[in-house]
């Protein structure tokens, strides 16, 4: 607890945090978390901010997976789980019992370890899940089709084969369509699980620039146990452990020169 | 650093870079008290042994590099660990100029060949070195024990190495309008104190670093100054 009271955000008023340029897309505010009577995540305090990345390290079971899942209420799928406290998207409380979730996961795409293509045709696997939130002509289907593998930088690699099998693409490919498959609802904000973990170099290189064209447009948060890419994709990191926020900072800083013990010995491999 | 690393091997690592630099930094203060001795003595046997041993300074440089580029690629290496690494870098890098320092004292010694001016032009220069000598034991030291305040002390202390200069330099010039036969070793000499005063400073870089490798930020206060050899020279010039 006292390492939560002790760490520093740029939390505080709107007035400044648009004097930073930092508009605040999502606020996290007194986050618990359970997975039955198990305290997973312990008072967190977070902001995501727009057109930033923020990532999320520490060691497995800190709780950083089941943030990223809240964000989404994603645990609203398993019984036993429960969110206590605030998380505000665009000042709306997600948490509350009123939220559309169909509607908040249109809004909050999501991009998990494992590539998880759905069993059918490349365009299918873009087209269905915009088909779910729009009625349109085919032609202008088309176009999203088209425009969500370019954003996700696959086009070129797919654009003669649209019928083939999306499970036929190689893992990097299958990641990339998964990201389209994203972006082509027009979500708000990208949460990435562990993108990058089953993917050669290449296909993680390919991501990451993926991401970081994605940011402009996005408000994107990762997960990552590869610290060397947390280093090198986002804007501001947050290091977790035992379900607490530890530390929450600029990339720059916390890679540098941490605050908090635990987090420079973490960063540096001496835990976790 | 009190936890260790899970992988041990960073560990070694790291102890070794920190090891070749404190050996670099014995090799180094040995040249210096040579260089200075074989000027005093005007030995040149001294002064040759001085000028060969510099290689063995260059190649433990070489070696640091090498082990601290390899160590970067292999560990990718962050905060405290990154900073020990580019640390070693930069104090080998001084440790190299400060023995090229000394390599160029035992050559103007070479270069006398056998000159015999009186003793007390020299002493001047002797003391300079006293200095140096000490500042670089003590900075080294801080370096062996990651002591910010040590390093912080040897900082601030190049001011009195500085003003030694240039009292130095007053002299000699004393010396050289007593009897101009005087001017050629006056000259050498000059050269010898100008390079002592630049090793002070390199010791002061070093402090430098070492506060970096332990604070990771660099020293934020200004540093007190005490060279005006090139004011003097101007107003000598006047004169």
């Amino acid at each position: 607890m006292n390492s939560v009271a002790s760490f520093t955000v740029p939390t505080v008023t709107h007035a400044q945090k648009s004097a930073e340029g930092l508009a605040e897309k999502i606020s996290v505010q007194s986050l618990d978390f359970f997975y039955g009577d198990n305290r997973a995540l312990k008072n967190i305090n977070v902001s995501l901010y727009k057109g930033h990345v923020t990532a999320f390290i520490g060691p497995s079971g800190c709780g950083k997976s089941t943030l990223l899942r809240i964000l989404n209420r994603m645990y609203d799928l398993y019984p036993n789980q429960r969110a206590s406290g605030q998380v505000l998207l665009d000042g709306e409380d997600i948490l509350s019992p009123h939220q559309d979730i169909n509607l908040l996961r249109a809004k909050v795409g999501m991009v998990f370890q494992k590539p998880t293509p759905f069993p059918m045709t490349i365009y299918e696997n873009i087209a269905f899940g915009i088909r779910l939130y729009e009625k349109l002509p085919k032609s202008e289907l088309d176009g999203r089709v088209q425009h969500a593998l370019q954003r996700a930088a696959l086009w070129n690699e797919v654009k003669d084969k649209l019928g083939a099998n999306g499970l036929s693409l190689s893992g990097g490919q299958q990641q990339r369509l998964c990201i389209a498959r994203t972006v082509a609802v027009r979500p708000e904000v990208i949460l990435f699980d562990e993108p990058c973990s089953a993917l050669d170099p290449i296909s993680t290189a390919k991501i990451e620039e993926l991401i970081d064209e994605l940011k402009d447009d996005y408000t994107i948060a990762i997960v990552t146990h590869n610290m060397q890419q947390a280093a090198r994709v986002s804007d501001f990191t947050a290091f977790m452990y035992l379900g607490e926020l530890i530390e929450y900072g600029e990339t720059t800083k916390i890679f540098t020169t941490p605050n908090d013990r635990r987090t420079q010995d973490y960063i540096t491999g001496r835990f976790g | 650093m009190n936890e260790q690393h899970t992988a041990k091997a960073f560990d070694s690592d790291l102890q070794d870079l920190s090891r070749m630099v404190a050996e670099m930094g014995g090799l180094a203060e040995k040249q210096v008290a040579d260089s200075v001795d074989a000027l005093a003595k005007r030995d040149s046997a001294l002064a040759q042994r001085v000028t060969s041993a510099d290689t063995m300074i260059d190649a433990l440089q070489h070696e640091i590099e090498e082990k601290a580029v390899l160590t970067i690629a292999r560990r990718q290496p962050m905060a405290v660990d990154l900073r020990e690494i580019v640390g070693a870098l930069r104090l080998s890098n001084d440790l190299e100029r400060i023995g090229d320092l000394a390599k160029n004292i035992a050559k103007r010694v070479i270069a006398l060949n056998g000159e015999f001016p009186p003793a007390k032009l020299i002493r001047g220069v002797e003391h300079m070195t006293d200095l140096v000598l000490e500042q670089l034991k003590l900075v080294l030291d801080a370096y062996a024990r990651r002591d910010v305040t040590k390093a912080m002390a040897v900082w601030r202390g190049d001011e009195e190495i500085d003003a030694m200069c240039t009292s130095v330099f007053r002299e000699l010039l004393t010396y050289m309008m007593e009897d101009p036969r005087n001017i050629t070793f006056c000259i050498h000499l000059m050269f010898c104190a100008k390079n002592i005063e630049r090793m002070g400073d390199h010791a002061t870089n070093i402090a430098e670093s070492v506060h970096y490798v332990i604070e990771g930020r660099p020293i934020a206060e200004s540093r007190p100054k005490g060279d005006t050899t090139t004011i003097a020279a101007l107003v000598a010039g006047e004169r």
